[in-house]
């Protein structure tokens, strides 16, 4: 029997939005003294649905696209997974270690030199400071910047910090890997370098879950889909059944 | 009661009243008292938050963070010399006084005012990983510890000028250190969160803090309130700086202060523990 490593069950997550009214204690406090009439309107406050009842389980091996149009919540779904937005309904379990991987330029101090970035970027991954000395060579080595590693990022084309962080990025042992699409849109100069490292990285992860519009990228990847429309799941099965599905939508 | 929007968006917005989330409670406690135990677990993140935090501000300027040790400088000598001569007080007795006091009520009055922005200034980092929220509460008391140690050097500049012996009684200023410290993470939690919430609370705060300076004795001594000065005992500030400021002038503090420091940290600790386990989930939707 294999066991799931990233499971949703019926989960729902909705987004209170904070208009300006309903943020201020003012108001709260008019309600309250009006027995709700006066600030009635900015009390009904708008919630939009982001997820619905979505459940899904993932093993090992596992890689999944979520493919829909924008604002299908394929964002929002990778953040519930990685544990940043707790479900309003529903549960998510999840058995090993999570590595987002949205912003790759997190926690990067342009007044801070490429080493001290490395370092912080390490920390934030959860690496101990033994880990990032022995990943450090590997890192540096990658990025190609030799000895501006030891000057501020400030002082870097923005081709030398992409190059720094995408190798920060990928330097560690993923697990159960999540990854916004827009990571893969680099200048298509270094992404042919970087083509190759991201395809081992992605391929030593346990467990991948990529968002993503590029059905190439989909195809190439992933063994599992997911076609998320509005927040709700439309289908999910094998890659190559859901974008089928996908693609017929329009007719 | 439930409005559908017309449009393209019929399907996804509904105007409705806010519902209550129910979730297991223990679990949510369980979660709480994890977030705390793995955030301060990871103090080599916090640590080098904290202290980037600092170098950032002052980072390329000629003094760096000694700025902060010499703006403090500056003005407790010119309020000491000042207030000594309007209040007709003895320089050698009032110049401690008000210096040790400054110190503390600037590392109390900064965690006040700064704490609003302690998961709102986050954002990025919560909307992007998963991290205890402690941390970000350790980073933050982390980087006002450092900069009272900046600050700490005036006191012992004063020491040594105004030749003062405060004995044996300095060694209270440590256990009181850590009380005010220890209010500032549950205060900083609590007020965070409330602000990532209610984004005029920060404001609110801010004005309030004003007022409290005045109202508490730093820049005057409790006995100028004569018949009065039992006044000071409803006062919480007053303990909290007495608390430090006492030991650091050689008088052990009363054992009203310290009584009233218990019932101040058990305050703070309920109203912390109570919305960080109620509310912890929903500081990602918040900020």
């Amino acid at each position: 029997m294999t066991q799931s490593i990233l499971a949703l069950d019926h989960v729902s997550v909705s987004f209170p939005v904070y208009q300006g009214g309903s943020r201020s204690l003012k108001k709260r406090l008019l309600s309250r003294g009006s027995a709700g009439r006066i600030a009635r309107d900015s009390n009904d406050r708008i919630i939009i649905d982001a997820l619905h009842d979505v459940s899904l389980s993932l093993e090992s091996g596992d890689r999944l696209a979520l493919i829909g149009e924008n604002g299908a919540s394929k964002t929002t779904l990778l953040r519930v997974l990685a544990g940043i937005y707790e479900p309003v309904r529903g549960t998510v379990s999840c058995h090993g270690r999570i590595s987002p991987m949205f912003d790759i330029g997190l926690g990067i101090d342009p007044d801070l030199s490429g080493y001290d970035n490395i370092r912080m970027r390490g920390l934030l991954l959860g690496l101990s400071s033994q880990e990032i000395g022995e990943l450090m060579p590997g890192i540096a080595e990658f990025t190609e910047l030799g000895d501006y590693l030891d000057v501020p990022v400030r002082t870097y084309s923005s081709g030398m910090t992409l190059r720094l962080t995408f190798a920060v990025a990928t330097c560690f042992e993923p697990e159960i890997l999540l990854m916004d699409e827009w990571i893969l849109a680099g200048d298509a100069h270094f992404m042919d370098k970087a083509r190759a490292r991201i395809d081992s990285f992605v391929r030593r992860a346990s467990v991948l879950v990529l968002a993503t519009h590029n059905l190439d990228v989909c195809r190439r990847w992933c063994t599992k889909g997911l076609w998320l429309q509005q927040g709700q799941v439309r289908a999910f099965g094998t890659i190559s059944d859901v974008i089928e599905k996908y693609q017929d939508r329009a007719l | 009661m439930t409005v559908l929007l017309k449009g393209k968006l019929a399907n996804k917005v509904r105007l409705q009243r806010p519902n209550v989330v129910r979730r297991q409670g223990e679990r949510q406690l369980r979660l709480a008292v994890a977030d705390v135990a793995d955030g301060v677990a990871l103090w080599r993140l916090w640590g080098r938050l904290g202290w980037n935090d600092i170098l950032q501000r002052y980072r390329r300027s000629l003094l760096g963070p000694l700025w902060l040790t010499a703006s403090m400088g500056i003005m407790v000598l010119a309020l000491g010399v000042v207030y000594a001569r309007i209040l007709k007080m003895a320089l050698d007795d009032f110049m401690p006084f008000l210096c040790v006091g400054l110190l503390i009520w600037s590392i109390i009055s900064s965690v006040l005012t700064e704490a609003g922005t302690l998961f709102i200034g986050a954002e990025s980092y919560i909307k992007q990983i998963r991290l205890p929220y402690s941390v970000y509460v350790c980073r933050f008391m982390w980087s006002k510890t450092i900069i009272f140690a900046h600050n700490f050097v005036i006191y012992l500049g004063i020491v040594i000028y105004f030749k003062l012996q405060p004995g044996g009684a300095v060694l209270c200023a440590m256990p009181g250190f850590i009380l005010i410290l220890l209010n500032g993470a549950l205060t900083s939690l609590y007020v965070g969160m409330v602000s990532a919430r209610f984004r005029d609370v920060p404001q609110l705060i801010a004005s309030i803090v004003q007022i409290v300076f005045f109202m508490t004795p730093i820049m005057w001594k409790p006995e100028l309130l004569g018949s009065k000065s039992v006044l000071m005992t409803f006062n919480p500030f007053y303990h909290l700086v007495e608390i430090v400021r006492a030991p650091l002038l050689g008088q052990v503090p009363s054992a009203e202060n310290y009584i009233a420091l218990g019932l101040i940290s058990m305050a703070n600790f309920l109203l912390a523990a109570v919305l960080f386990v109620r509310f912890r989930a929903r500081i990602s939707y918040w900020v």
